[in-house]
């Protein structure tokens, strides 16, 4: 039935384009949520009345933040050639689209974390200080715990804005079921490769989506 | 235990400078509960923050339990705050933690090791009377519980003071007199200091052996709470007694009386200690040929003994009601006459 209905689909290819998507978004979701906590905790505890207020570094941070949340992916593709070059080795295939991938969403996930974190009640904060926390404690044990429903919900909706990233890399050679649904689909006419890629994309998104829904609400005893 | 010494404390906002704190001296010993009182914004709370170095003072040396709170910081100061602990009006307990895991959270701050953790915190949980609640998070617990939470893991690491920031004010009555009693308990089974800030002068008269009352960051009036009580000094501590003794409608009353009544004069009798219970009023009216109409009536319990009011009308001939005065004033009772009539 699939022979009639999808003439042009070759499966083995769209497996190896499915797991390049899969492949490309987990790597980059897992580097952007540590670079993102990394981010929106400086960005947090250096700004106004907060434990490492500096105005300074959160200016310079909260820029280069901005910026590189204000560049449209494509273009950042473009810009960081000559990097991910340097030090991936090649600007083809998979591993080529993880550079641009974490750092086009690591900003944007920081935004997310720092929002997070200054919703933690301050007097929890206190309370810890007033017990004798260090800074390590604090981060740890008070500051991550208690924003971790928020930081899952915001890397869910990352995530799935990483697939689409995905997509979009895939345009310019970084392989998975964009570069499929782009070269196969598009450039040869064969609009049902472009179905059955978006199928599966959509597939995926709604796994990342359950997936984030199911750990937000195991995890939030408020 | 602790000692304040010309301590001030500003913050500077944009344009402005507050004084929360305003040269306060004080000394509270070993083993009591001290009170702090005040409206709001009185600095009640800068003041107690900087007992464990939460806010550094702009002047004045701060010590408690021989450290010097206003000096030290880092590892130092880390170690004196677990010495010194705190609760809150809000609880401030980690929604993220079960009961148990609160209470073993400053343990775990402290380097305990787990098994140890365990054993001691079914200890807190026994103290505080939590048994049955030890894997319910803070969401499932009413107010009055998640204070016995707060309470427990102040109690984790045997500090020598407890500091308590309007600890009831988020409690209704019941539950506040509950949690109050608590206090007591522990003060008195493991000798702690407590001091602890509120506006209810219903918490005051119910724990506290000291009374400090806040007024613009200055303290205005200290001592005994039985001594404030008979005698205050300063009208914002009047005000604040007549919270416990008279009852806002209590004025209104008597004002309504005193349409009714055309001759005497109304006086306000206040007893201290024994003398509340003396049968003075007997006597008088076996003694003195006047009328004694008693308009309202109160005692209530401190915690170096008892208190009480008694506003009445005297009726008659003039000077026999100025003998019966007379006679109760030297019965040692503090007599304010409120209207003549
Ligand atoms: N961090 C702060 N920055 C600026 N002003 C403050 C700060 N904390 C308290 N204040 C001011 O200090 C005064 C005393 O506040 P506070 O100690 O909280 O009073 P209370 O606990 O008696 O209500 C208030 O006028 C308040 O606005
Ligand atoms: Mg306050």
């Amino acid at each position: 039935m699939f022979e009639t209905l999808l003439p042009n689909v070759k499966w083995d290819k769209v497996i190896d384009a499915t797991y390049e998507t899969v492949y490309m978004t987990a790597v980059s979701v897992f580097a952007t949520f540590f670079l993102g906590i990394i981010l929106g905790l400086l960005l947090f505890l250096t700004s106004k009345g907060n434990m490492w207020e500096n105005r300074f570094i959160h200016s310079f941070v909260a820029a280069v933040v901005n910026v590189f949340r204000s560049i449209p992916f494509i273009i950042l593709i473009i810009l960081l050639l000559p990097f991910t070059k340097a030090i991936v080795g090649t600007i083809l295939g998979a591993n080529a689209a993880l550079p641009a991938l974490i750092i086009g969403a690591a900003p944007f996930y920081g935004r997310m974390v720092e929002i997070a974190l200054r919703e933690v009640d301050k007097g929890v904060i206190e309370a810890a200080k007033s017990m004798g926390a260090t800074m390590s404690t604090i981060i740890f044990k008070v500051l991550l715990p208690e924003s971790m429903p928020a930081l899952v919900s915001g890397i869910t909706v990352t995530a799935i804005a990483l697939v689409s990233y995905t997509a979009m890399a895939g345009a310019i050679g970084a392989g998975g079921l964009g570069n499929l649904a782009y070269l196969e689909g598009f450039q040869r006419n064969h609009s049902d490769v472009t179905f059955v890629a978006t199928v599966l994309i959509l597939i995926i998104v709604f796994i990342i989506q359950l997936i984030g829904d199911m750990i937000t609400r195991a995890i939030d005893k408020r | 235990m602790i000692s304040l010494n010309g301590v001030t404390k500003i913050y500077h906002t944009n344009h402005s400078q507050v004084k929360a704190v305003d040269q306060v001296d004080l000394q509270i010993q070993s083993g009591e509960i001290f009170g702090i009182i005040g409206y709001s914004g009185a600095g009640k709370s800068t003041l107690i923050r900087l007992l464990n170095g939460l806010e550094k003072p702009t002047n004045g040396t701060v010590e408690v339990a021989g450290k010097r709170i206003d000096q030290i910081k880092g590892k130092e100061l880390r170690s004196a705050r677990k010495e010194i602990s705190m609760i809150f009006q809000h609880f401030n307990l980690l929604w993220s933690r079960t009961v148990r895991e609160n209470i073993a959270f400053p343990l775990e701050i402290a380097g305990m090791k787990k098994s140890d953790r365990l054993k001691r915190v079914d200890e807190l949980i026994k103290l505080v009377g939590l048994e049955g609640k030890e894997d319910a998070y803070p969401s499932q617990l009413s107010g009055g519980q998640k204070q016995r939470v707060g309470i427990a893991r102040a109690l984790a690491n045997n500090p020598k003071v407890l500091l308590c920031d309007e600890a009831t004010s988020a409690l209704d009555p019941q539950t506040t007199d509950s949690i109050l009693d608590l206090l007591v308990d522990i003060n008195k089974r493991l000798g702690l200091t407590i001091v602890l800030i509120t506006h209810e002068m219903h918490v005051i008269r119910k724990i506290c052996h000291r009374v400090a009352v806040m007024e613009n960051g200055k303290i205005v009036e200290h001592g005994d709470v039985l001594t404030v009580f008979r005698n205050p000094k300063a009208n914002i501590t009047k005000r604040f007694v007549k919270q416990v003794t008279e009852p806002d409608e209590t004025m209104e009353t008597i004002d309504y009386l005193l349409e009714k009544y055309k001759h005497g004069k109304v006086v306000k009798l206040t007893f201290v200690g024994d003398r509340a219970e003396q049968p003075m009023i007997s006597k008088i009216i076996k003694e003195f040929d006047v009328e004694v109409n008693i308009l309202q009536g109160k005692i209530s319990q401190t915690q170096s003994g008892s208190y009480g009011t008694l506003i009445i009308h005297f009726d008659g001939d003039e000077t026999t009601v100025e003998q019966a005065i007379e006679f109760i004033r030297n019965q040692q009772v503090e007599l304010e006459v409120i209207a003549n009539v």
